[in-house]
């Protein structure tokens, strides 16, 4: 598609994937003009979702990260700017700012800000560690090594795969969760007891309904008095959208940047992707309004396609189907779609054989499928989705319907 | 290094520098070779990084696993006897020079 003739530059606002997949969706698409990509970390774009996994327990190093090689942004003109921080939005001179107070113009400005980790309020807070950059994963690993346990505050994914990948290294590990299910905002409660077996049976110690009081350097105190050793304390009790740089422009916020179902934000030059994006998705059928701020891989890179694909003239929603990945003990879970508000769960296959699936509906209409070391069933649930085919209960349940052939 | 050529369905090839340990996958990907996806970034989630190994090639290969084997029956484009996860091939000295052919969708 040719660039049209009024999109003279774009300027990403976000180095992390959802603003280096839009940049380079831009070139892949056909875009010629200037595309600027900022981040605030030093670093250039690189996969978040193996720090908390094999980058943790020390399977991937450090050079696999990066998600793209240098050469990549020279090849393609795209200029990475690292280790600046955007301050401002002069929405009426299409500029934006750094903290320096140098301005550079844009016709189209990409927010892809993401989010930052919630702060645990407690006395003895400055012990407590999270995982969302490379640098504080490294402040992880070097902690680790000294460290013959560790407690994990917040029984997420993230919490859950640092657990795992803390007991992989060997440390007597304990996660502190608030809530009386595991991943309970995630999913449903056959597969927090699933997980909750697999973290236990690994060694893992889980304290459910556990509320912290206190963090020491080498302990965490629990309301109930109770200590709980720990050399390093880490805390995933989920994120912030980074959305004051928006609201300080004047553009519309609430969970996150509100944008519309071209991801465009309440200025037509303006759009935001990623986890930083409160959107309307068709997939959020239990969810008022239908919108809702994911935060995944799946909904930066598409998000930011859709987006190059605006920018060059192609007025098509975003309408992908959601998916996410979790990695425990080698159990590979994958979820596609939202279950939330779901009022029928259907589990396929076999729990005790850790090989199982299990389907959500709502008035009887699919909404999500989680997968359990099922990947077949996981690419199948996500192309009977997409395509609205209308699976029911029942085929559902029956392992003789082959998936694939209902699409 | 060792190299790689990447032969698009289209006919085109392109030969890049892949460090030992990386993963095919991962030449492609970081040098913004369009044909393989990734869209889960290795992790052995989402079979978009599936390639045709060139024959020649196929026998230094190590066998295909049984997760990955589960991965290739559902692959966009069609499943071939050569067919591989490209995130899977891990490169080693021996491998330099090998040639894999991306087929024309995956997803």
């Amino acid at each position: 598609m040719a660039t049209g003739p009024l999109v003279t530059s774009v300027v990403v606002v976000g180095g992390g994937q959802a603003g280096l997949e839009a940049a380079a969706a831009l070139r892949t698409q056909g875009y010629e003009g200037p595309v600027t990509l900022i981040g605030d970390e030093a670093r250039g774009p690189y996969q978040r979702p193996p720090l908390s996994k094999d980058y943790l327990s020390g399977k991937t190093d450090a050079e696999s990260l990066p998600l793209r090689a240098n050469i990549f942004y020279e090849n393609n003109q795209i200029k990475l700017i690292t280790g600046e921080r955007v301050t401002a939005i002069h929405r009426a001179e299409h500029q934006v700012e750094y903290a320096s107070g140098k301005r550079i113009p844009y016709d189209k400005l990409i927010l892809a800000t993401g989010a930052r980790n919630r702060i645990l309020p407690v006395p003895g807070a400055e012990h407590v560690l999270y995982l969302r950059t490379w640098e504080e994963t490294d402040r992880i690993r070097a902690r680790m090594a000294e460290a013959p346990n560790a407690a994990v505050i917040g029984g997420g994914f993230i919490g859950l795969e640092v657990a795992a990948a803390l007991r992989a290294q060997g440390k007597a590990v304990t996660v502190i969760e608030a809530g009386n299910r595991l991943m309970a905002r995630a999913v449903s409660p056959a597969l927090s007891e699933f997980f909750l077996q697999l973290h236990q049976r690994h060694g893992v110690e889980v304290r459910l309904q556990s509320a912290v009081a206190a963090v020491e350097r080498d302990a965490v105190i629990l309301s109930d008095g109770t200590r709980i050793a720990s050399g390093l304390t880490v805390a995933g009790i989920g994120v912030i959208p980074n959305q004051e740089l928006a609201a300080a422009a004047g553009l519309v916020v609430g969970n996150g940047i509100i944008v519309d179902e071209r991801l465009r934000a309440s200025d037509p030059d303006i759009y935001a992707i990623g986890d930083c994006a409160e959107h309307p998705n068709c997939f959020a059928s239990g969810i008022p309004e239908r919108r809702v701020r994911l935060e995944s891989v799946q909904n930066a890179v598409d998000q930011a396609k859709c987006v190059a694909r605006g920018i060059l003239g192609d007025p098509s929603p975003y309408t992908d189907v959601p998916w996410f990945w979790t990695d425990q003990f080698g159990v590979r879970f994958q979820m596609a779609g939202l279950a939330a508000g779901y009022d029928q769960a259907v589990v396929r296959g076999k729990i005790e054989n850790a090989k199982f699936s299990v389907f959500y509906f709502r008035g009887g209409a699919l909404m999500a499928v989680d997968s359990v070391n099922k990947f077949a069933d996981h690419i199948a649930a996500r192309k009977v989705l997409a395509a609205h085919s209308g699976l029911t209960p029942e085929q559902a349940a029956d392992e003789t319907v082959e998936l694939k052939k209902l699409v | 290094m060792p190299k790689v050529t990447y032969i698009a369905h289209t006919g085109k090839a392109t030969t890049v520098e892949v460090p030992n340990k990386h993963s095919v996958m991962e030449g492609a990907v970081k040098n913004g070779i369009d044909g393989i996806v990734a869209e889960c970034g290795g992790a052995c989630m989402c079979a978009t990084c599936h390639v045709y190994v060139d024959p020649a090639w196929l026998d230094k290969l190590e066998a295909v696993e049984e997760e990955q084997e589960e991965m290739l029956s559902v692959t966009a484009a069609e499943r071939k006897p050569n067919s591989r996860l490209s995130c899977q091939i891990i490169m080693r000295p021996e491998y330099d020079g090998l040639v894999v052919l991306m087929p024309d969708r995956q997803t």
